[in-house]
């Protein structure tokens, strides 16, 4: 059968791979959830490689690392969907909202422009 | 014979973590994203973890193999949740070819807090 000094390599290449991609939506992400999300993932992603790392160094101690990160993953992927419920968002999504009903935005903007141009006269 | 249960199981492992991350780039919605990374990323990490278990045959580390393993079953379903309702509450857009939005009726839908 593969030694597992192969597998080991394969596996965390393969993971590598799942990072990279958590990484690119991160960047990419149109939303803010899409980047929650991508973070969750990195997080969890990160307990395997403590997983992993713990085979290839013959150190049981990395699994203390999985566990600790995926306690304040937990708690940090709960505080930022707390966040982004509860905050006004300004994301392109909230934008495209904005534009497919602009009577909602105009008169806040002639009565704010319209005081203005009266001192100016 | 535990050593290619080991080789076996840390390639399951990282195949589904591959298998997450081309899901999480290649899905079009963010409810979908979300399917696609956490039921395969918890698989992915709990296969992983569950090799490195056999691998050192140890009570402390099959113990906190068993405690990591238990956690992420825990609360991968209630970080994704809280993610996809804050996510449905801030009007993200669905995929534009979904038929069915059941909180779409207007009396359906959530007081905000």
């Amino acid at each position: 059968m593969i030694p597992v000094s192969t597998a080991i390599t394969i596996a965390m290449a393969l993971t590598v791979v799942g990072l990279i991609c958590a990484c690119i939506r991160l960047i990419l992400g149109p939303s803010r959830a899409d980047r929650v999300v991508s973070l969750d993932l990195l997080t969890i992603l990160l307990v395997a490689i403590a997983a992993q790392l713990a085979i290839l160094y013959d150190v049981a101690a990395y699994l203390d690392l999985g566990l600790a990160i995926g306690l304040i993953g937990f708690l940090a992927t709960v505080a930022f969907a707390r966040y982004i419920e509860s905050s006004p968002s300004k994301t392109p999504t909230e934008e495209v909202e904005v534009t497919n009903n602009p009577t909602a935005q105009t008169p806040i903007q002639e009565s704010i422009k319209s005081p203005a141009q009266g001192d100016l006269k | 014979m535990i050593e290619s249960l080991v080789s076996i199981l840390l390639i399951a492992g990282g195949l589904f973590a591959a298998i997450a991350g081309a899901g999480l780039l290649r899905f079009p919605d963010v409810l979908m994203r979300m399917h696609a990374s956490t039921k395969a990323g918890t698989l992915g990490v709990g296969l992983s973890v569950v090799g490195s278990a056999f691998y050192f045959t140890d009570d402390m580390v099959t113990t906190k193999a068993v405690l990591i393993v238990l956690f992420i079953l825990l609360t991968a379903p209630v970080a994704a949740h809280l993610i996809g309702r804050a996510a449905y509450r801030t009007k993200t857009p669905l995929w534009e070819p979904t038929i069915i939005d059941d909180q779409s009726n207007p009396s359906d839908q959530p007081k905000a807090d």
